[in-house]
Formats: structure tokens, C-alpha cells, sequence
């Protein structure tokens, strides 16, 4: 990307939706779809993200990658706010279904039940699954 | 491409960005900057251990712009923007910064 003096961007801003099913580790894709987050934020595109499925436990906190030998990568989801990507959805049943609660995710979500999940979807310009 | 530092050799990517970011050190930087044709001050090394930080905490090397807004935040209005960094770091703050300070390219730069 090449950096300007110019701040904005001033092409056309799209409704992404990330829809995040998978666990974080053991594939590329939690990882790769947290890149392309950072990259469309970076081009000030209107960024959402849905956790479900293994998905949610991309965002529980105190992971330890230690015994596979990976990054923990997590805490960057911390830095989603610095990228003023603040929409984070998780859905309902996915927690209920694995035994979380809000209380074990590291950054702030909205809570959503399935059926409040797909008028999301339904409102976007690109829904991307991973 | 390589760096020599005290007889060693220590391996970066094509561009000058460290294999291994656990070798750096401020000799080490000091001699990607010379690299970069800059001269590290203390301006120049506030802003490399600002990046340090933020990578130490979010393990990602930030956009530009979000470089930019996180210095304000820390660092004031008077460095927070894009003259000021622009001024220690010509060819792009978060590019350049970052390599000096050992980082993997910003994510967000293609």
C-alpha cells in the first residue's frame, strides 16, 4: 500500500462482513481472515466481524500456544479498535453450545441469536466465511 | 539480503525486513537505519520503541494510520501526525520504522 500525506481514502466504501467459524489454530484460516480484516480496515472500509461455530474460540482470552509452537496471535484482536473495526459480533448459541460467556472473550462483542445474525448478513455489500 | 554486524550475519527479507525478530538490538537498528540513509535521534528512537511496544502488545505491526492515531494517543498532537513522522521517517513512517525497529512489514501494506 503506498503511504500518502493524505490520510483519507476516497474510493468507495463497501459493508464487509468476516464470518468467523473455524478454531484459531490448526489451520490458516482464523489468521488469514484477521490479515484481510486488517488490510480492508486499512483501506477504511465499513468492517464487521461474526464469531461462530470453533469460530468463538479465536476471542477467548488467556490462550497459550506454547505446546503446538505457533504465534498466539489473539491479542491482536485487541487491536481491532486502532483499525476503528468495533463491530464484533459472536453468535449466542455457538457460546451457549461450547460453555462460554461474554466474561471469557478479550475484546467487547455484541451478542447475537442466529436469527439477528443473518438480517446482519443480509445487510452487508460482501459477506467473506472463513 | 543480510546485515553484518561484529562478524555475524544476520538474515532479513529481500526488502531489509528481520528473519528473526529476536536478534534485534539497538546496534542492530542503528545499522538498518544507516541503511536507510537515517541518522537515529531521539525523536527517531522514540517512535522504534513506540512500535516496539505496540508489537510487543498486539504482535501485529500497524498500518500508517493507525501508527499515526496511536502516537497522538501516547505521544501528543505535536508528533501525532503524518508531517512529523513523515519528517523522521521519508520513505513511509511505517515502513521504514518498522524495519529499523525489527518488525515484520506493517500489515496493511501491499
Amino acid at each position: 500500500m503506498a503511504e500518502e500525506f493524505d490520510d483519507e481514502f476516497d474510493g468507495p466504501v463497501k459493508r464487509f462482513l468476516f464470518v468467523n467459524r473455524k478454531a484459531p489454530y490448526g489451520t490458516v484460516y482464523a489468521l488469514e481472515s484477521l490479515e484481510v480484516v486488517l488490510i480492508s480496515a486499512a483501506f477504511d472500509q465499513d468492517v464487521s466481524l461474526v464469531f461462530m461455530d470453533d469460530g468463538v474460540f479465536q476471542i477467548v482470552k488467556d490462550q497459550n500456544t506454547d505446546g503446538i509452537n505457533i504465534k498466539n496471535f489473539s491479542r491482536t484482536y485487541r487491536a481491532l479498535e486502532g483499525y476503528d473495526v468495533e463491530k464484533l459480533y459472536v453468535e449466542k448459541e455457538s457460546l451457549e453450545a461450547r460453555g462460554l460467556s461474554e466474561d471469557d472473550l478479550l475484546v467487547p462483542v455484541e451478542v447475537l441469536d442466529s436469527k439477528a445474525l443473518s438480517e446482519l448478513m443480509n445487510a452487508q455489500d460482501v459477506v467473506i466465511s472463513a | 539480503m543480510t546485515y553484518t554486524l561484529d562478524g555475524a550475519t544476520i538474515p532479513a527479507d529481500e526488502e531489509g525486513y528481520l528473519s528473526d525478530l529476536s536478534v534485534w538490538n539497538k546496534e542492530l537498528a542503528g545499522l538498518i537505519a544507516k541503511d536507510e540513509n537515517i541518522e537515529m535521534n531521539d525523536d527517531h528512537w522514540e517512535v522504534v520503541n513506540f512500535l516496539r511496544d505496540y508489537y510487543e502488545e498486539y504482535q501485529i505491526a500497524p498500518a500508517i494510520r493507525v501508527l499515526t492515531k496511536a502516537v497522538k494517543k501516547s505521544l501528543g498532537d505535536d508528533k501525532g501526525n503524518s508531517k512529523y513522522l513523515y519528517e523522521l521517517f521519508p520513505y513511509g513512517p511505517a515502513k521504514q520504522a518498522c524495519k529499523i525497529a525489527g518488525l515484520p512489514k506493517p500489515t496493511g501494506c501491499i
